[in-house]
C-alpha cells in the first residue's frame, strides 16, 4: 500500500531528510500561493496597474537628470542616458521588490504558518512572483523606451532571460535571510526600506559602473548587485557596452554566498517559525 | 511498527523557554550593570547567531507544555483529547501536525495526516468562492486534480452554487463558514486532526457535519478530535485522553475520562489563573459561598489587560454534573443594567438570586471579550456544589429529573363525587 512511503519519524532536531523532495511535493501549493499574491495584487487596484508604470518611469526621469543632465556623467557607449538609467533600474527594482515582499510575506501569512504544515520557503519564493510581474511591465517600458529612441538592441538580448533568471537568485538569497530574520527579530522590516534606498545610490542604479575610478572597480563588486546590473546592461544595450569580467565573476560569487547561507539560515530556523509568529 | 498502529508516541516533550528580569537592587554598582549587560548581550548575540530566539531578560526558565507523553492510536479510532487551557492539547496536535517540533522524544506517524483549520484560515477575502475552493484544498494538501474531482461536491455541501463567482469578502458569515468547513470535509487524509472546529455554523449543518464526521471514522480513517464539548466527545469517540499540565493523565473511555476532566479538573469555588502575555486575561473567579448558602448565584470575574477594553464583556455558562449546559448568560442576554467601564483592569459581578436549581454539582465556564471579540476562555474552570433553599433531599439524579428546581406546588382535597360520576357498567352488577 501507499501507506508504506508515509510513515514520518518525528524527533527533535531531526534535520527534514526529505527537504527537496518534500519542496517539490509541494509545488502546487507554490503555483496556487504566487498565484493568489499576484491575482489579489491586480485585483484590489486599478491603480496597482498604474503605479508599476509611474513609479519606475518617474525614478528614470529623475535619474537621467540628476546623473545624466545635472551631474554630466557618461552613458555607456552611444546609448542615449535614459535607457542606461532603465536598464539599471529593471534588476534593482526586481531586487527590492523581491525582498521587501519577502521580508514581510511569512508575517502577513502567519496564520498559515501557525496552522499548516508545508516548506516554509515557499511562501517568500512564491511572493518573488508578484514581483516578477511587476519587473514584466517595467520591461514592456524599457522596449516602449528603446522604439521611441529607436535604439536597436544586439543579438545580446537573446540572454535576456539568463540574467532575469541571475537576479532573482541573487535576490532571493538576501530575501531568505531577511525574511527569517524578521520573524524572529521584527525590527528588521525597518532595516529593509534603509537598505533598498541606501542601495539605489551604492550599486550602479543612476550612473554606468564605468565611471567608477579603476582600482576600485574590482571592489566595487562586491556589491553583488553591481555585477547583476552590469551584466544587465551589458545584455540590454549591446554594442559599445562591455562587462567587466573580474568584476562579475567576483559579484556571481557573491551571490552564491548570498545565496547558499540564506537558504541554510532559513532552514535551520524555519523549524522554529510556528513557535515565533 | 505494527500496520494497524497509525500514531505512536514515545516520551514526548515540547519545552518553551521564556526570560524573567532579575529582581533590582535598590544600590547597583556600575561594574555590576556592566557585567550584566555585557553577559546578556553575549547571549543574544550567540543565540542570535545560531539561529535561536532572542530570550528578554536576566534569567531564563524552561517551560515544559508537555512532558512524557506516550500513546498509541489504533487505525478507525476516533480519538477524543481533552483538559483545561494550558493543559497541552495544542500543542499535541501542533506536533502531530508538524507545524513545531518535538523538544524531547519521538513520534511515528503512519499515514497521510491533515487539519481541519480553523474557519478562514487560508481563504482570501478578495478572491471568489470558486478561487478560494482551489486556494484552501492546496493549502490542506489537495492536489489540483483532486480538488477539481471533488468540486462539485464541496460545493454542494456548502450550499454556495450561486455564489461562486463573488469574492468571499461578500458572503454572510454563514456561507463563509459552511464553504470552508466543506473543503476540509472532502479531504481524503489517513489521519484527520480536529481542532475545535464543530462549534460553528447553524444546527443544520452542525449535524452535517457531525454526520460527515462519522462517515470518517466508518471509512477505515483515524480522527483525533480536540473539544471543550464533552457532549460532543462522547458522543463521537471510541477512546479519550485526559491531558494536564502537560501530562497525560488518562487514558480510556469517553465517558470516564469525561467525568474525571469534569470533577477533579475544576477549582473548588474559586480560581486562579496565571495572566497571558499580550492578550486580555481572567485572572479570577470566584464565587462568593455565602450567597450561594441562601441560594443566590454571585460571581466576581477579575481580568486584567494589556490594553483599554471598551468595555470589557464577560459571559458564563452553567453545567449540570454530566456536563450538559443548563443555562448560560452575558450582558447581550441580561444586561439592561451593565455599564461596562472601559477599563484595562477590573472586576466584573454576575448576579442570579433564587437559582431555579436542583441540589447538586454544578460548573462554571467563563469567557471575556468586548463586544466584538472573545479573548480569553476558561472552560469548566469551576465546580460549584449547590443546594437550594427550598428543597431538603432529592430522590433521583439530574440524569433522570433534569437540573431545573422550578418554584412549584403540590396540594391535594378530597373529591367523593368522582366516584359518582364514574358510569355504570352497561350489564347488571350493581345492585
Amino acid at each position: 500500500m501507499s501507506d508504506r512511503r508515509h510513515v514520518l519519524v518525528l524527533e527533535p532536531g531531526r534535520a527534514e531528510r526529505h527537504y527537496w523532495r518534500d519542496l517539490w511535493a509541494y509545488r502546487e501549493l507554490f503555483a496556487i500561493l504566487a498565484w493568489r499574491d499576484v491575482s489579489v495584487r491586480y485585483k484590489q487596484t486599478v491603480i496597482g496597474v498604474a503605479w508599476a508604470v509611474i513609479r519606475p518611469f518617474l525614478t528614470m526621469v529623475i535619474f537621467t537628470v540628476v546623473f545624466g543632465r545635472l551631474a554630466k556623467l557618461p552613458s555607456e557607449g552611444g546609448a542615449p542616458y535614459p535607457i542606461l538609467v532603465f536598464a539599471g533600474m529593471l534588476p534593482w527594482f526586481l531586487f527590492s521588490t523581491i525582498l521587501s515582499e519577502a521580508s514581510n510575506s511569512l508575517i502577513g501569512n502567519a496564520g498559515l504558518v501557525g496552522k499548516v504544515y508545508f516548506p516554509r520557503i515557499i511562501i517568500p519564493t512564491s511572493s518573488a512572483v508578484v514581483a516578477l510581474v511587476d519587473f514584466g511591465i517595467n520591461l514592456a517600458i524599457l522596449f516602449g523606451l528603446m522604439i521611441w529612441y529607436g535604439f536597436m538592441p544586439s543579438w545580446r538580448i537573446a540572454l535576456l532571460p539568463a540574467f532575469i533568471v541571475l537576479t532573482m537568485v541573487a535576490s532571493l538569497g538576501p530575501a531568505f535571510l531577511v525574511t527569517a530574520l524578521n520573524v524572529k527579530y521584527r525590527d528588521f522590516r525597518y532595516i529593509i526600506p534603509f537598505i533598498v534606498q541606501f542601495g539605489v545610490y551604492v550599486s550602479p542604479v543612476g550612473f554606468s559602473s564605468a565611471v567608477v575610478p579603476g582600482k576600485w572597480r574590482f571592489w566595487y563588486s562586491l556589491n553583488p548587485m553591481v555585477g547583476v546590473i552590469d551584466g544587465f546592461r551589458w545584455c540590454v544595450m549591446g554594442g559599445e557596452s562591455r562587462l567587466y569580467v573580474p568584476g562579475f565573476l567576483l559579484s556571481l560569487g557573491i551571490v552564491a554566498i548570498f545565496l547558499w547561507v540564506g537558504i541554510a539560515y532559513f532552514r535551520r530556523t524555519e523549524r522554529t517559525f510556528a513557535d515565533l509568529i | 511498527m505494527a500496520d494497524d498502529i497509525v500514531i505512536r508516541a514515545e516520551g514526548l516533550g515540547k519545552k518553551y523557554v521564556i526570560g524573567h528580569e532579575a529582581e533590582r537592587e535598590r544600590y547597583v554598582t556600575l561594574r555590576d550593570v556592566l557585567a550584566r549587560s555585557a553577559r546578556n548581550a553575549w547571549r543574544k548575540t550567540a543565540d542570535m547567531a545560531r539561529g535561536r530566539a532572542i530570550i528578554t531578560g536576566d534569567t531564563v526558565e524552561e517551560l515544559w507544555a508537555l512532558k512524557d507523553m506516550s500513546f498509541e492510536v489504533e487505525r478507525g479510532e476516533v480519538l477524543g483529547i481533552i483538559g483545561r487551557n494550558g493543559a497541552g492539547k495544542s500543542t499535541l496536535l501542533k506536533i502531530l501536525s508538524r507545524i513545531t517540533e518535538p523538544s524531547a522524544g519521538r513520534v511515528m506517524i503512519n499515514g497521510r495526516a491533515a487539519s481541519l483549520l480553523e474557519v478562514g484560515t487560508g481563504f482570501h477575502p478578495e478572491l471568489t468562492g470558486r478561487e478560494n475552493i482551489y486556494l484552501n484544498g492546496a493549502i490542506l494538501g489537495m492536489t489540483r486534480a483532486e480538488i477539481k474531482r471533488k468540486f462539485d461536491e464541496i460545493v454542494a455541501f456548502a450550499e454556495v452554487e450561486k455564489f461562486l463567482d463573488t469574492p468571499v469578502k461578500r458572503y454572510s458569515s454563514g456561507m463563509y463558514v459552511r464553504l470552508a468547513f466543506a473543503v476540509s470535509a472532502h479531504l481524503e487524509p489517513e489521519i484527520l486532526i480536529i481542532d475545535e472546529v464543530l462549534a460553528v455554523g447553524d444546527d443544520e449543518f452542525q449535524r452535517k457535519c457531525l454526520g460527515k464526521l462519522k462517515d470518517v471514522s466508518r471509512g477505515g480513517r483515524t480522527v483525533l478530535f480536540v473539544s471543550h464539548n464533552v457532549g460532543a466527545i462522547e458522543a463521537l469517540c471510541t477512546r479519550t485522553i485526559l491531558l494536564k499540565d502537560g501530562h497525560l493523565t488518562f487514558d480510556g473511555r469517553p465517558n470516564e475520562a469525561v467525568n474525571r476532566y469534569l470533577h477533579h479538573d475544576a477549582g473548588r469555588g474559586s480560581a486562579k489563573f496565571a495572566p497571558r502575555s499580550g492578550s486580555p486575561s481572567i485572572t479570577a473567579i470566584q464565587v462568593d459561598e455565602l450567597e450561594l448558602l441562601s441560594g443566590n448565584l454571585v460571581i466576581r470575574i477579575d481580568f486584567i489587560s494589556p490594553y483599554q477594553l471598551a468595555p470589557p464583556i464577560p459571559g458564563l455558562v452553567l453545567y449540570d454534573e454530566v456536563g450538559v449546559p443548563v443555562f448560560g448568560s452575558n450582558p447581550r442576554i441580561h444586561g439592561e443594567n451593565f455599564e461596562g467601564e472601559i477599563t484595562s483592569a477590573g472586576s466584573i459581578w454576575f448576579e442570579a438570586k433564587d437559582l431555579p436549581l436542583m441540589q447538586g454539582q454544578y460548573f462554571l465556564s467563563v469567557w471575556l471579550g468586548d463586544w466584538h471579540n472573545d479573548y480569553d476562555y476558561k472552560p469548566h474552570a469551576l465546580s460549584i456544589d449547590f443546594k437550594p433553599k427550598n428543597v431538603v433531599t432529592r430522590s433521583q439524579p439530574s440524569s433522570d429529573i433534569g437540573s431545573l428546581n422550578w418554584p412549584a406546588q403540590w396540594r391535594s382535597k378530597r373529591r367523593p363525587e368522582l366516584k359518582a360520576d364514574i358510569p355504570r357498567a352497561p350489564t347488571g352488577t350493581g345492585s
